[in-house]
């Protein structure tokens, strides 16, 4: 599916934009520049610093005097510790409010980085900022600036085009580049966009072939938007010249990094020819987080909350039978999709007991969420969630990648902040090549030879139940009734530059469901040697991960055979026979109608 | 005059060390300690030194002598880094002698040269060697061998 197009910020002229920010200051001072000083202190960073630290002890004492006070008879002494609480809750803030910056102050040196470059480059472009006001921890502003500042020299460099072909393409010949920033969830989100070229996923895939990052079999599987994320993988690099700005293979790897080290996360959106948006989430501080805290072999860890998705107890019967196995790898069926598990314990190397084994009574699951994926890290215990001081690690500890640092506990104790990226690495749920592909689930079986195969299922008309190899489906796509067109007496979408016909599979195979068709309509996409074809279907039910046997034959239009796949019988849809129903000059040279070899069943 | 410093003198294994003194910070009796798994074998833990989280190495796994035996609590002898406060692990705590920095000796070859490396030199008191730590080299552990089974991530 394209992105939906940047929200583009109010155009202000640069000049305008200078001014509002004087009137601004001018503003918060009304009673005249003379009397700015009394209102404003410079303070050392340094004693910024150090209060933080002394606010960061006070919560802990605060915590322990909490659980203390838990125990306690004494009403005087419990409201007591409840005020202390409040304050220093109040005070905690108000210190981290002192080292909060306007992320302006990053973006004030941009307009003349665009300029010059722009100059240099011999094109035109044009920065509009919306959100300058967001404010950031100083120490993240800190990290920010270069990793923007290249992002924004890419935009002009490779994004933008020469005004001439601009004009040729009609667009205005000003290139525009986009930076907006505004708080989302306790966290920052940063979108730096261009209209330029955007990406092409072509070219990054030929590029990423070429270089063997992916084999072509990968690349066949990988969605548009996969491709595009490529660019994040070191060494990389699309610009045809190398010029000495950009295109020397340096850059959005170390843009990736930058932003991770600081708990952030960048995805990148392109709309070929209409432009690129790079997404940055970051954040809002990093000193006090809060942590859910788990045991494993009698260890505490912190696991930071922003990556925390949900907790999922497994007990009894469910417990024995709830993981399952693919290859040695454990997963989970969460809600029908795949969730593939991570023993803490195992992965920290901790002696012997190994929690939530199969056989074990309760199994505790906790779901986190990294970049765009899922994984389950299986825990012995669940305490609590707790607001945690994060420390950093000496660096005799700081190789450790499952670590993000440390902090000090209730009790006075230290326990380990679980890193989630570095868990996730260590375990290899994410071997940086692969991406989130048509769901969550599909990624862990695309390399895995077993004879289960990846089936997407989904209802159709009266026929119930029908299945698709997901190795068939090139995308999912959902589109407004309203976008519906006819040619040659053939609904048709407009889709990515092409006309895409679409089948009903309901009237195909008959038994149309009563009742208004529903909008949108969800499109499976199948794609054959560049050409698509759209098999409309009532509802995409679930991705599962079966060996399926035909259990019985078709006979019937556009069905394979049936079979038992999660429990229910199943039509096995035979994508190329329907394909050639509808459209009998799509397969050139034209192809067998069975398609029967791509049910490459359970040996 | 012979140039004299401080040391802080300590008991590892039957053996006598000592660091200058102006390096400790302090010396703490045994705290509790939270293991770091994958971390080198050397890093005991980590212990709450008043709110500061600082990583206790173990001086004996360090220079290759016998294992603590199981029982036996540690003393902390806290030092302070370019990379913030350490913690040495030692079995007990001496007192804090005089020595002339100029009557130093290099260790003989036939000291294990691992230890030999984190030696600055070996002072010859009455009835006993007072083995003078190089606390830069022993708090720095590029050296170290990795953990066996810890791949780099």
């Amino acid at each position: 599916m394209e992105p939906p197009p940047a929200p583009v910020p109010t155009p202000t002229p640069m000049a305008e934009r200078a001014t509002a920010v004087v009137e601004h200051v001018a503003a918060e001072a009304p009673e005249a520049r003379a009397h700015a000083g009394d209102t404003t202190i410079r303070v050392d960073v340094g004693l910024l610093d150090k209060l933080m630290n002394l606010a960061g002890e006070l919560v802990l004492a605060r915590n322990q005097i909490l659980q203390f006070a838990a125990g306690q008879q004494d009403t005087a002494f419990v409201a007591t510790t409840q005020s202390l609480n409040l304050i220093t809750t109040e005070l905690q803030e108000g210190v981290m409010k002192t080292r909060m910056q306007p992320i302006r102050n990053v973006w004030d040196k941009f307009p003349r980085v665009v300029r010059d470059l722009a100059v240099a480059c011999t094109k035109k472009a044009r920065l509009e900022m919306d959100g300058g006001d967001t404010e950031l921890d100083k120490t993240i502003i800190e990290a920010i600036k270069d990793p923007m500042t290249h992002v924004i020299r890419n935009c002009v460099d490779h994004g933008l085009e020469l005004p001439e072909v601009r004009i040729a393409m009609g667009k205005p010949a000003e290139g525009r580049v986009g930076l907006r920033a505004y708080h989302e969830g306790g966290q920052v989100n940063i979108e730096i966009s261009d209209d330029g070229r955007g990406i092409d996923p072509e070219k990054v895939r030929d590029k990423a072939i070429q270089r063997g990052v992916i084999t072509p079999e990968q690349a066949a599987r990988m969605t548009e938007r996969q491709l595009v994320n490529l660019v994040f993988l070191p060494g990389f690099s699309t610009a045809e010249k190398v010029t000495n700005v950009s295109g020397r293979g340096v850059g959005m790897d170390v843009v990736k990094t930058n932003i991770e080290k600081i708990g952030g996360s960048v995805d990148i959106q392109s709309a070929p020819g209409a432009g690129t948006t790079l997404k940055i989430k970051i954040p809002l501080t990093l000193a006090i987080i809060p942590a859910l805290i788990v045991t494993t072999g009698g260890e505490r860890f912190a696991i930071p909350q922003v990556s925390l998705l949900e907790l999922v107890r497994l007990e009894g019967e469910q417990a024995r039978r709830g993981i399952e196995m693919i290859h040695g790898a454990p997963v989970y069926r969460l809600r029908g999709n795949l969730l593939p598990l991570v023993y803490l314990g195992r992965e920290l190397e901790l002696p012997a007991e190994v929690e939530g084994t199969p056989g074990w009574d309760a199994v505790n699951i906790v779901v986190l969420q990294m970049d765009d994926r899922q994984f389950g890290l299986v825990v012995g215990g669940v305490n609590d969630t707790e607001e945690i001081v994060v420390k950093p690690l000496g660096k005799q500890i700081k190789g450790v990648s499952a670590f993000a640092g440390a902090t000090i506990m209730g009790d006075g104790k230290v326990a380990l902040i679980l890193d989630v990226v570095g868990i996730a690495q260590r375990a290899g749920v994410v071997s940086e090549v692969r991406d989130r592909g048509l769901s969550k689930s599909d990624e862990h079986t695309l390399d895995r030879h077993d004879d289960r195969q990846t089936l997407l299922l989904f209802a159709v008309g009266a026929q119930g139940r029908v299945a698709v190899p997901l190795a068939l489906v090139a995308r999912l796509e959902e589109f407004a009734r309203r976008d519906i067109e006819t040619a040659a007496g053939a609904d048709v979408v407009q889709y990515r530059g092409q006309i895409m016909p679409l089948v009903h599979l309901s009237r195909l195979m008959g038994g149309e469901r009563p009742g208004d068709p529903p909008d949108p309509i969800q499109v499976v996409v199948y794609t054959h040697e560049g050409r698509s074809i759209g098999l409309v279907v009532d509802r995409i039910l679930d991705i599962v991960d079966e060996a399926v046997t035909i259990t019985r034959d078709g006979g019937r239009d556009g069905v394979l055979g049936s079979a038992v796949v999660q429990g229910k019988v199943t039509d096995l849809l035979d994508v190329r026979g329907v394909v050639h129903t509808a459209d009998p000059h799509f397969f050139t040279p034209p192809a067998s109608s069975t398609g029967a070899a791509a049910y490459a069943l359970g040996a | 005059m012979a140039e004299t410093r401080q040391f802080a003198t300590f008991f590892l294994d039957g053996l006598f060390f000592g660091v200058e003194v102006l390096k400790v910070q302090e010396v703490i009796r045994y705290q509790e300690m939270t293991r770091v798994p994958l971390a080198l074998p050397v890093v005991s833990g980590l212990i709450n030194l008043r709110g500061q989280i600082v990583t206790a190495i173990d001086l004996r796994r360090r220079l290759r002598l016998r294992e603590r035996p199981a029982g036996e609590l540690p003393m902390n002898v806290v030092v302070r880094t370019d990379d913030g406060a350490l913690s040495l692990l030692v079995d007990e705590i001496g007192d804090v002698l005089e020595v002339a920095v100029d009557q130093l000796e290099r260790a003989p070859e036939t000291v294990d040269a691992r230890a030999r490396e984190l030696l600055r030199g070996v002072s010859k008191l009455d009835g006993r060697l007072l083995l003078i730590l190089d606390t830069e080299r022993t708090v720095n552990l590029q050296d170290e061998p990795v953990h066996d089974r810890e791949q780099a991530a």
